[in-house]
């Protein structure tokens, strides 16, 4: 930027500037010496020179991010329940290696959720500690729960407590088949949540978690069909 | 009442407390990583006793290691796509301000600096002429690299919505969009949270898609197309009609989410069997007249995963997966397409499977052959030999952000699958992975490489994220392996954070290196005992004007003196000729070339002829008849 530093410096009379500007302004779209930081228009529309020293602005969070991962951790944490129920259960060799790889992915990603939320000063668990405690209602939920909020949390397609205790009481067949129809449901659930994210304005926009909630989608929607037809070769 | 009041105030002050301690306990909360799983029986791991296994951690002090390939620049992240490395700098607590984090959050130190590290990720880098064009999931900066020790950033152009895939042709300048925070004026604020509630998500300013520029002043790219997709475009490739030069086409894969009919009239995610217009199952396919870059428009979506006998769209639905983990990936997605025009094909990487396409007419893509396998879990990236006769085939097991070259990872999951074409058939021969343990805090698994044209070999360069850099010999399908390497510790000791080469990619006589958290890295070969500094001079006397590695063009070598010596080097290496005979006639190379006279080479190709009619294989025989080649008529 030859341009400014000349200009800025010049304690020179009018003419000298003149001679100057003839001499050192170049069209601003070409300058030879130093990088540029320019910025793009809408289709059609010109590009603009921004300062050298312009520094990048990472996207917007909102707060259904941070309660989108608040409540997949706690959603993913029913998934692990939900397999380590296998134990004494079932015999089935097919099911078992799904239900470990199931709890060994949605770890993995509790895991990753609880660094992405940390990494932004967020709690783990708690549905109330968003990121504008201006407009959250997060007190609400102390009515009915008293202390641990996430514990009563139902996120989209969970089991209940009686679906839990059904699974939990039987075995064999019984058990692959509540196992099955329970786990289809959950993951239908996950594929629920992130179209909710998507769907609300402002949401989405961080790259770890478009990356994460793109891969849960995917991830889960697969995991679906190989139970559909788990459970349609059973019957 | 009262009471009312003064226990929601004690409430409130309980909640207080909480929520400081839920700050602290951020970092608790997140407990001990866990431990990596054992190594499935019968696989074999990475090695944990190569010198990359142990490599001393650090953003720019890491520690190296290196075979066969010498450093030559790191240039750091250019200011515009830089929020800096040092946690307690002002400009982190303004980044983290920006979002909405108080100052008083109490982050751990470790984690602070990963909230933004894939939004300012470089990715995929084209070239053309001078320039290098390094996509980052917030723009594109462009450096010029005529002297490639001394690169230097000509012009950082800010441009968000990830993942930033770039590809270059003539004075367009091509770039792929997913995230929901593309705009359409390249507005780097996104889409702020609205204040008031019951607002659609739905907006017609925001872009996911391929933007196109022009870039006929290099310090000024302008755009002058965005073509909307329904999945927006996690990659693109270029693919040039032999037949239509008045026009590109554009391959679009989209992988993410389809986004509502209200953003993009007639999009729609819906089940394949009932909505016969969904947008899962399908490429775009993108004509952009060349002179009028403007009016491109999307003139197909082939459904390239249809099963010919049913019509139904979702005819590869049994993608592979491991055995026991990883995950599955049903194909209703490609992933990254390689077009090689010349030969008419292309190889797609699909999600779940591998696809080989006859694309002669461009904007039709026919399937003509898949596959799939049962240690891959997901269809990554695709490279196919210079005489197209092999598809090199990427997994990004883990999907990139993930440990997965430990010592425990078996060494055959996120690796590459080699492939012979046969009768337009993909046969599997072998797999390759880059062989060095990383730790638990390196994200690594195959990614993006090129070839590197060496005449007489089948050699490719590829990232692996922090795994580095690894150079393998493919001219075996059957026995790829690596002849040389670059890599360096974690960006972190303690913590996983992102990080390592996005690509990896040969450009005339340079290696270039788009390092997602450190910057652009430039590397030279140097001679080992498995690639000689004949070999090395002879693919830097390769000049391509513009390379775009998913669009493949042949390389062909001019009659060059040291094309004939790499091959007399190969052939040497093979015992197919004698070190004495290999000596005299490379002597006679070098007086050629000295004298610019092709006299007194005759004696030389009586010495060849005579050792090719004793060739071993069809491989030495073309190297034979390669050097006889230009023994016969040199360009000097």
């Amino acid at each position: 930027m030859a341009f400014t530093f000349k200009l800025s410096r010049a304690k020179v009379s009018l003419p000298l500037v003149l001679l100057g500007l003839a001499v050192f302004a170049v069209p601003v779209f070409s300058q030879d010496k130093g990088p540029v930081v320019v910025r793009p228009g809408a289709p059609g529309q010109p590009s603009t020179i921004l300062p050298a020293d312009t520094r990048p602005l990472p996207p917007p969070i909102s707060k259904k991010d941070v309660e989108f991962m608040q409540g997949m951790i706690h959603h993913h944490a029913q998934a692990v329940e939900m397999v380590a129920l296998m134990e004494g259960r079932t015999t089935n060799a097919d099911l078992r290696r799904l239900g470990a790889r199931i709890s060994q992915s949605q770890s993995d990603e509790m895991n990753f959720m609880k660094r992405w939320l940390a990494a932004r000063g967020q709690p783990a668990e708690m549905k109330m500690a968003g990121m504008d405690m201006s407009g959250m209602s997060g007190m609400e939920g102390m009515d009915h729960s008293g202390h641990k909020m996430g514990h009563s949390m139902m996120m989209p397609g969970m089991l209940t407590a009686e679906q839990m205790a059904a699974l939990k009481a039987s075995s064999g067949a019984e058990f692959d088949r509540l196992f099955l129809t329970g786990m289809i449901q959950h993951h239908g659930g996950a594929l629920t949540m992130v179209k909710e994210l998507f769907d609300t304005p402002g949401s989405g926009q961080d790259a770890e978690l478009f990356n994460f909630a793109t891969d849960v989608d995917s991830g889960q929607r697969a995991e679906i069909r190989i139970m559909e037809k788990m459970l349609g070769e059973k019957q | 009442m009262k009471t009312r009041n003064l226990s929601n105030l004690l409430l409130l002050i309980a909640v207080m407390a909480f929520v400081s301690i839920g700050f602290a306990a951020a970092a608790f909360a997140q407990g001990p990583p866990q431990a990596a799983p054992a190594l499935p029986p019968g696989m074999t791991g990475s090695n944990a006793n190569d010198p990359r296994a142990h490599l001393k951690p650090g953003v720019f002090d890491a520690g190296e290691a290196a075979f066969g390939m010498k450093h030559l620049l790191l240039l750091k992240k250019p200011t515009a796509f830089d929020v800096g490395t040092d946690p307690d700098s002002p400009m982190v607590a303004k980044a983290l301000t920006s979002l909405g984090i108080p100052p008083t959050a109490k982050i751990p130190a470790e984690l602070k600096m990963s909230f933004a590290p894939l939004a300012f990720a470089n990715s995929d880098i084209a070239f053309q002429g001078n320039y290098l064009f390094l996509g980052n999931f917030y723009g594109v900066n462009i450096y010029n690299i005529a002297d490639p020790a001394k690169a230097e950033l000509v012009t950082s152009m800010p441009c968000p919505g990830g993942q930033g895939d770039v590809s270059v042709f003539k004075n367009l300048l091509f770039m792929s969009v997913e995230m929901p925070n593309g705009r359409l004026d390249c507005g780097e604020q996104g889409f702020p949270p609205p204040t008031t509630p019951g607002l659609p998500a739905a907006n017609k300013e925001r872009f996911r898609g391929v933007r196109i520029f022009d870039i006929s002043d290099i310090k000024a790219p302008k755009q002058v197309a965005a073509i909307q997709t329904c999945r927006g475009s996690h990659t693109h490739t270029l693919v040039p009609d032999p037949k239509d030069p008045a026009n590109i086409y554009v391959y679009v894969s989209g992988t993410s989410f389809v986004r509502q009919d209200e953003e993009m009239a007639g999009c729609s995610g819906g089940d394949p069997a009932k909505d016969p217009n969904t947008a899962l199952f399908r490429i775009d396919v993108i004509k952009v007249p060349v002179a009028a870059p403007q009016d491109a428009k999307i003139v197909a979506s082939p459904r390239v995963f249809i099963d010919p006998r049913t019509g139904a769209y979702n005819g590869l639905s049994d993608g592979g997966s491991h055995a026991n983990k990883g995950k599955a990936e049903f194909s209703d997605q490609c992933h990254d397409i390689t077009v090689y025009p010349e030969i008419g094909l292309a190889a797609g990487a699909c999600s779940g499977n591998g696809l080989l396409l006859d694309i002669r007419d461009p904007a039709n893509p026919k399937r003509i052959d898949a596959v799939n396998d049962p240690n891959y879990a997901y269809w990554h990236s695709a490279a196919f030999s210079n005489d197209g006769k092999k598809v090199v085939f990427t997994d990004e097991w883990g999907g990139g952000m993930g440990a997965r070259c430990r010592a425990t990872d078996p060494n055959v999951w996120g690796a590459d699958a080699v492939f012979n074409i046969v009768d337009d058939k993909l046969k599997f021969e072998s797999y390759y992975k880059m062989p060095a343990a990383q730790t638990e805090q390196e994200n690594c698994v195959a990614h993006n490489g090129s070839l590197v044209p060496v005449p007489g070999r089948d050699i490719k360069v590829q990232a692996w994220y922090q795994g580095g850099v690894s150079i393998m010999d493919f001219t075996d399908a059957s026995k790829p392996f690596e002849i040389a390497y670059f890599d360096r510790g974690p960006v972190d000791p303690k913590t996983l954070v992102l990080g390592g080469y996005w690509s990896t990619y040969w450009y005339n006589g340079r290696i270039y290196g788009s390092e997602i958290a450190r910057g652009l890295d430039v590397f030279e070969l140097t001679p080992t005992k498995f690639l000689t500094q004949n070999e090395i001079d002879a693919a830097k006397s390769v000049h391509l004007p513009e390379w775009n590695v998913q669009s493949q063009q042949r390389i062909v070598w001019a009659n060059k003196p040291v094309v004939a010596k790499a091959y007399l080097d190969q052939l040497e290496r093979d015992s197919s000729i004698s070190a004495k005979d290999a000596a005299s006639v490379r002597k006679a190379l070098d007086k050629a070339e000295k004298s610019k006279k092709a006299k007194g080479l005759a004696k030389s190709i009586a010495i060849v002829e005579k050792a090719a009619a004793a060739s071993k294989n069809a491989a030495d025989t073309a190297r034979f008849n390669a050097v006889v080649e230009i023994l016969k008529q040199p360009q000097f």
